[in-house]
């Protein structure tokens, strides 16, 4: 049982904290709910209530497993890089602004513009990877400075050549047919990005734990110095790390206006790239757990929109909770004694055998 | 052309580029603080928003503007406290653990202004105090300039006294020198007798109270009431601005003051129908060349010294 603790402490740890956050909010609907057993009904029932609410949760989620599998791989290699939302949002406005302005036949028109979509996002996502690359540029500053530069750039790009003048306020003009992703269940939004998503998961998964780049990026992030020492190229190992992530962050973007919008219509930041860093952080930058942090992520979010609109709490009450959580998960000491406690008589057990 | 210039050389555009530069002002002191301790606190976000809505509802349900300034600074530092006790306490990522409180900051206010006054949007139905406007005698005669500096909040004058403390608290304490010293060496600091982590907590604390002013002069200076993400970037933006003023006091000033102007050239330019996005991402892009620069001459200076350290090991040997 002990060994079996220690194996898997962080998932353990992520786990404690998980059941933390759900029992705070309990009991903040308790405290503040007028009929709090309703509350909690609309709360944790409401997202499988319907199907149009189930789905709902699916098309969350997307977007949330692009931007956390994109910051995962980032992660892993020891980069702390914020880009993943600006990414995001320069790749849809650049994606889109190709879509409404070429014309070919499906098959070859969506995969051009997702192509393009995730090149945008890997240029985009380049420069702060060579400032940290050759200057040492602290990326987090970097990331989040090209973040507003994407995202006003993006702005004018689509208001000043690709803005859709009949329509009431400021959007791009819709995406031609040819470039749209089909919808596959009548009645909900699910689309073919939900798939991508996985897809992009599950090979960012393989990459990171089967090949020998992604030995390389595991290796850079947790040890850099002994990941040069090992003969690896750390500043490739950075650039790289980089680029995927645009790339990913990017191709996320144009799949959410591919899918659900048919359009950029983002017109103040949305926090795409925030998201992804809370699933990264609570999937541990495993990509495959991101795609669970991700759907319970949007679980959380969809019930706390149905208990806003059925009930008497504020749908805000998820951003708390999550915030908690991730205090929580990041907090290195939390339960530190315990496992100290646990490896300690393990060690005297071994040495008792003997 | 001309209207713009016209209005751009106007006593009423420097006046608006001090109101604009006084809420980026106080978060970047805050981020210059905390990253000389070496812990660069990137929850000023959060702290402006709770700091703006704590300001508020206090203010609103005393009347007291002593009462909601206390209350204001209080939840400010009160969030760093927290950010504190855990990246100190629990060894959490630092940069982690504030983005969660900006998380969880944005989300305690809209869910405590619906709790209190049933809407999610502002709190325009409270009747909250602001802070006075001040006019400055003698200097409010000057023509042209008496217009720029005079009448403004007594927070815009408070942020631009607190960079000349700013500057006699760093560097002519000790109080200034441990935050420093902590900062360039916290094992060399630790060795002569500092306590690390107590001054790094004080370095939060101090971050958090400049946040929460900046904050305040949002919700009872630059507007009268609270709305839902009304910091709108601006804890973030302060980030650039500390960074490309090199942390130091004046030039986080200035860099502060090149934000303001550029965002109020934007919202003129914006009035006269030319696209303002080109405008507005300059002080970003601006910044990021100007990390490139700094940090690459940062490297060239390190390995010259070491150059110089290698040489001076061989004349030593030589003789």
């Amino acid at each position: 049982m002990e060994k079996w603790i220690l194996k898997y402490f962080t998932l353990i740890r992520v786990m404690i904290a998980l059941i933390i956050g759900v029992a705070v909010t309990i009991l903040m609907i308790y405290l503040i709910s007028e009929y709090p057993g309703e509350s909690l009904k609309y709360f944790f029932t409401g997202p499988l209530a319907s199907k149009g609410r189930l789905f709902n949760i699916f098309e969350m989620a997307a977007p949330m497993i692009f931007c956390g599998v994109a910051i995962a791989v980032s992660f892993q290699a020891d980069q702390f890089n914020l880009g993943a939302e600006g990414s995001f949002v320069i790749a849809a406005a650049v994606g889109t602004a190709f879509a409404v302005s070429t014309n070919m036949p499906a098959f070859i028109h969506i995969p051009l513009v997702l192509i393009v979509a995730g090149v945008t996002g890997a240029v985009w996502s380049l420069v702060p990877g060579i400032l940290k690359a050759k200057w040492k540029a602290s990326e987090l500053v970097s990331s989040l400075m090209m973040n507003y530069v994407a995202f006003y750039f993006s702005l004018f790009l689509i208001n000043s050549y690709f803005r859709d003048k009949d329509a009431g306020f400021l959007v791009s003009l819709r995406l031609p047919e040819t470039a749209l992703f089909a919808q596959f269940i009548p009645g909900t939004r699910m689309h073919f990005g939900i798939i991508l998503a996985v897809i992009v998961a599950i090979a960012a998964y393989y990459f990171l734990y089967h090949t020998t780049s992604g030995y390389e990026f595991r290796q850079t992030g947790y040890n850099k110095k002994f990941a040069r020492f090992g003969g690896i190229n750390i500043i490739k190992v950075i650039i790289m790390s980089q680029v995927l992530l645009g790339f990913i962050a990017g191709v996320g973007g144009m799949s959410e206006v591919m899918g659900i919008h048919g359009r950029f219509l983002w017109q103040a930041p949305h926090g795409y790239g925030w998201d992804g860093i809370i699933v990264a952080i609570i999937g541990r930058s495993h990509p495959i757990l991101i795609i669970f942090s991700s759907l319970l992520l949007a679980y959380l979010r969809v019930g706390g929109q149905v208990l806003n609109l059925m009930g008497d709490v504020p749908a805000e009450l998820v951003n708390v909770i999550q915030a908690l959580i991730i205090l929580l998960i990041t907090a290195e000491a939390f339960l530190g004694q315990w496992k100290y406690r646990i490896t300690r008589r393990q060690a005297e057990k071994e040495e008792a055998a003997k | 052309m001309n209207e713009l210039f016209s209005s751009i050389f106007s006593v009423n555009f420097g006046f608006a580029i001090l109101r604009v530069m006084t809420p980026l002002l106080f978060p970047a002191m805050g981020i210059a603080v905390s990253t000389m301790a070496g812990s660069q606190n990137i929850a000023m976000e959060g702290s402006m928003l709770i700091a703006a809505f704590f300001g508020v509802i206090v203010g609103a349900f005393t009347g007291s503007l002593w009462l909601a300034l206390l209350a204001g600074i209080a939840a400010g530092v009160l969030l760093c406290m927290i950010l504190g006790y855990f990246h100190l306490k629990l060894k959490a990522d630092i940069f982690l653990s504030a983005v969660a409180l900006n998380m969880f900051a944005s989300g305690m206010t809209i869910f405590l202004l619906f709790m209190i006054t049933g809407d999610k949007g502002s709190t325009s139905s409270l009747n909250s105090p602001v802070f006075p406007n001040l006019t400055i005698p003698l200097i409010n005669k000057i023509p042209v300039l008496g217009g720029i500096l005079s009448g403004h909040n007594i927070l815009t004058y408070v942020a631009l006294i607190s960079v000349f403390l700013f500057y006699i608290l760093m560097f002519k304490t000790p109080f200034g020198l441990r935050i420093r010293a902590v900062g360039q060496n916290p094992h060399a600091a630790e060795s002569v007798g500092i306590n690390v982590n107590r001054t790094k907590m004080y370095a939060l604390m101090l971050s958090g109270a400049l946040a929460a002013l900046g904050g305040l002069y949002l919700s009872m200076g630059y507007v009268s009431w609270f709305s839902r993400d009304m910091t709108a970037g601006r804890g973030f933006i302060a980030i650039a601005a500390a960074t490309l003023g090199g942390m130091m006091p004046l030039g986080t000033m200035l860099s502060s003051l090149f934000f303001a102007l550029v965002s109020a050239v934007a919202i003129y330019i914006a009035s006269l129908n030319i696209p303002s996005e080109l405008i507005q991402l300059i002080p970003y892009l601006v910044t990021v060349v100007a990390l490139a620069v700094f940090s690459g001459r940062a490297i060239k200076r390190k390995k010259e010294k070491e150059i110089e350290a290698d040489k001076e090991l061989e004349t030593e040997k030589d003789e």
